[in-house]
């Protein structure tokens, strides 16, 4: 194949043609969920290597329950976040603002949960941060991941409150599915955190 | 956004009369990666001065024994201050910074992916910087005198607990560093969007230029190595601050958990600061030697491979910590794994200048410096990866003399011939090559003075972090050399501050590619417009300005 040909270079409009690229938006959210990963990692790690260092109780067995309502609402609110994105496709706004207006409900039941549970180790079970190892690494990865839900859902409400006054949100389909991705990562880790936190450090 | 042809005669803007005022606004407010990098490089250099002031400190304390010029808890805050100035303020910025300058016009983009963000990463860093000195100030509480930081730059837990580390200088420090962190994750991510995204027409991952793939690496380093020291810094601050128990042995806590998830950072990190250094031989060395690089593709995978093995090695900073032998031999064979990607980069160097036509201008001098130190570095490294040898000598001088050849004779070796390199890019002005040529005399020969005895004095076992020594161990001559050579290598920093000033006021005009040289960067104008590029450029192969100098015999008929 070493005909004269190959050794011509394309035409510079040809290159500038069909030069495409990722959207560096989608570049820099998956290296957002990245580095997140990499320090829910760290703090997940701390917690697997002090379960079972405890000097003194309350101990996990004793006290934890398994969150079950709260987890099935926050791995159904990523199916219902794909179901806003899309109506939204379809430009389908009263579909879209109703399944938006479910994950967000979806989340904050999540996150009620979650304060309901510590209101509750913290006043009947005396658990603190400052109890045992348990306490220390508990109220760490569990808050994290819960702060995590928490900046996560002032952004859905953000959306839907913009959706609300009319906001044309389909301008920014792109920003919404960077969201949702987000929103499928706090998820994600909420698999792993439940399964150290409640399975294997119960 | 390919190809937007913008007006010839576009106005300039550093053409305009700005009053003072208006100066200082538009530096603060700007975006724009050019100057933002220069922002970064600046203040590395500032922040670089001040911890040279404390090694100078430091040397002179020790050049003879039983001194008394510093106080021992003094001596104990000029180290960790040096240390820490060092790695996170003079180290970090520079590779935001010269990712910063280079990166966006050696792929030809018109700016970063998130020029707002760059901004944030750079403030954020900066006053992080400042947080770090306040401590000087304010370290013992608003009543007390003030003190900084004591507790080394790796700040091992539990000293830094509140029970052993009192006042809030250790709060400083973590915050500090992990608010500067967060600066370095945003330039980082930059840096990968950039890469990516913002690529010129025909400019292919492979057909980025080695400066580019290992500041792309670099990023990813970063964002991954990061994390980590967030996560334990933020662990120190619950302990110290609401009473958890992560680094508290009374409590159930270990003593050994801040050293893994500290060195899970810190030894990647070593690799995020050597890889600019790295970066800037690889474009430096092909030019003065008039030569492709020798084994672009192995370059490229050797980097990846660092990258992705520097996350395997921590623990071999531990081997003193009393892990299990099954710990210590992992981590020993993986730390001469890594020499073997770095031995691939060295070879690769020396094969582009074997049958060159050498040049030996300032950059390249300093890169010929850094390949003899960095070897040097690169050997003792190996030296201490083996788990028995490093029981003799951790914690001595030797451990001193290794990683100050990493991080001077590597580091800012190659870090200045690059400053030599893209000056007159970056300001439109050669240095001046007699005062840069005495710098890099004076300060190889400061460099090796200060530096080389200190292997024999870690032999010798002289301790690091003493305050002083007594006479009569054998030690007294080789600390006044090296002492010595640090007043040599205070020089010789005089006199590059000397030649930038100079040359920024009096230097020839370099015009857009005073080397010869054959990335995008030496296309555009110097200064570079706000804009870089008239036109989107469109490449064919990794050295475009090759090609356009010789279109008889271009690099893409073999690429």
């Amino acid at each position: 194949m070493a005909s004269i040909t190959t050794h011509l270079p394309t035409s510079a409009d040809k290159i500038q043609r069909e030069w495409k690229l990722p959207d560096k938006g989608t570049v820099g959210i998956l290296s957002l969920i990245a580095t997140e990963s990499a320090l829910f990692t760290i703090v997940v790690v701390a917690y697997i290597y002090y379960i079972g260092k405890n000097l003194n109780g309350p101990y996990p067995k004793d006290v934890l329950e398994y969150p079950i309502l709260a987890s099935i609402c926050l791995f159904s609110s990523s199916g219902t976040i794909i179901m806003a994105e899309r109506a939204l496709h379809k430009l389908e706004m009263g579909r879209f603002k109703l399944w938006w207006g479910i994950t967000i409900l979806l989340g904050l039941e999540f996150i009620g949960a979650t304060a309901k549970e510590w209101y509750d180790l913290i006043t009947k079970d005396h658990l603190t941060v400052a109890t045992n190892m348990f306490g220390t690494t508990f109220y760490t990865l569990v808050g994290l991941h819960a702060s995590h839900v928490i900046f996560g859902l002032f952004f859905l409400i953000l959306v839907f409150l913009l959706t609300l006054k009319g906001f044309p949100i389909h301008t920014q389909m792109r920003r919404v599915l960077f969201l949702s991705w987000y929103w499928h990562f706090v998820d994600a880790v909420w698999v792993v955190v439940f399964t150290v936190v409640y399975i294997i450090g119960k | 956004m390919a190809s937007i042809d913008y007006p010839l005669n576009h106005p300039v803007a550093h053409e305009k009369e700005f009053s003072f005022s208006e100066w200082l606004f538009s530096w603060i407010t700007t975006v724009d990666h050019k100057r933002l990098g220069i922002l970064y490089i600046g203040s590395a250099l500032a922040f670089f001065l001040i911890a040279g002031v404390m090694a100078a400190a430091m040397r002179l304390q020790l050049a003879v024994p039983d001194s008394h010029l510093i106080a021992p808890d003094t001596f104990n805050r000029l180290f960790t201050m040096h240390g820490t100035t060092m790695v996170f303020f003079f180290g970090m910025p520079i590779v935001a910074g010269m990712s910063n300058f280079l990166v966006p016009i050696m792929v030809g983009a018109r700016d970063m992916a998130f020029p707002r963000l760059n901004a944030f990463g750079f403030w954020i860093f900066l006053f992080g910087g400042i947080l770090l000195y306040s401590s000087y100030v304010i370290g013992d509480g608003l009543s007390g005198a003030g003190s900084a930081p004591d507790v080394g730059w790796f700040a091992y837990a539990p000293l830094t607990e509140r029970a052993f580390s009192r006042g809030a200088s250790t709060d400083f420090w973590t915050l500090g560093i992990l608010v500067a962190g967060l600066g370095s994750l945003a330039s980082a991510v930059n840096v990968i969007a950039t890469c990516i995204s913002l690529r010129c027409p025909g400019m292919t991952l492979i057909r980025m230029p080695l400066f580019v793939w290992l500041m792309f690496v670099d990023a990813f380093i970063i964002i991954m190595a990061i994390p980590p020291l967030t996560a334990c810094q933020a662990m120190l601050l619950m302990d110290r601050y609401l009473g958890s128990h992560f680094f508290d042995t009374q409590a159930g806590g270990s003593a050994i958990l801040w050293q893994h998830f500290f060195w899970i950072f810190g030894h990647p990190e070593v690799y995020i600061l050597v890889f600019p250094a790295f970066a800037t031989v690889s474009e430096i060395i092909p030019v003065f030697s008039r030569k492709p690089i020798f084994g672009r593709a192995a370059m490229v995978g050797a980097t990846i491979g660092i990258g992705f093995i520097s996350f395997g090695v921590w623990a071999h900073h531990m081997f003193s910590a009393g892990m299990t032998s099954v710990s210590n031999t992992f981590f020993a064979a993986s730390s001469m794994i890594i020499a073997v990607p770095t031995g691939v980069k060295i070879f690769n160097w020396t094969a582009t200048m074997y049958g060159g036509r050498l040049r030996l201008a300032t950059p390249m001098l300093f890169c010929l410096a850094f390949l003899f130190q960095f070897l040097i570095a690169g050997l003792t490294g190996v030296m201490l990866a083996m788990t028995p040898y490093d029981w003799q000598v951790t914690d001595t001088y030797f451990v001193v003399a290794h990683f100050h050849f990493v991080l001077v004779g590597g580091i800012a070796f190659a870090v200045m011939g690059g400053i030599y390199y893209w000056f007159p890019k970056v300001f439109g002005k050669m240095l001046s090559e007699k005062l840069g040529k005495l710098h890099f005399w004076l300060f190889v020969v400061g460099f090796n003075l200060t530096f080389v005895p200190m292997h024999w004095l870690g032999f010798w076992g002289m301790p690091r972090r003493t305050y002083t020594y007594a006479p009569g161990r054998g030690w007294e001559g080789l600390n006044m050399m090296a002492t010595i050579g640090a007043g040599i290598q205070a020089l010789s920093v005089l006199v590059f501050v000397w030649n930038i000033v100079h040359s920024l006021r009096s230097g020839a005009e370099a015009g857009d590619d005073p080397w010869d040289a054959w990335t995008l960067e030496w296309t555009t104008s110097s200064p570079p417009p706000e804009y870089n590029f008239e036109k989107i450029p469109v490449v064919r192969s990794s050295r475009p300005l090759w090609d356009l100098k010789h279109p008889q015999d271009p690099d893409w008929k073999y690429e």
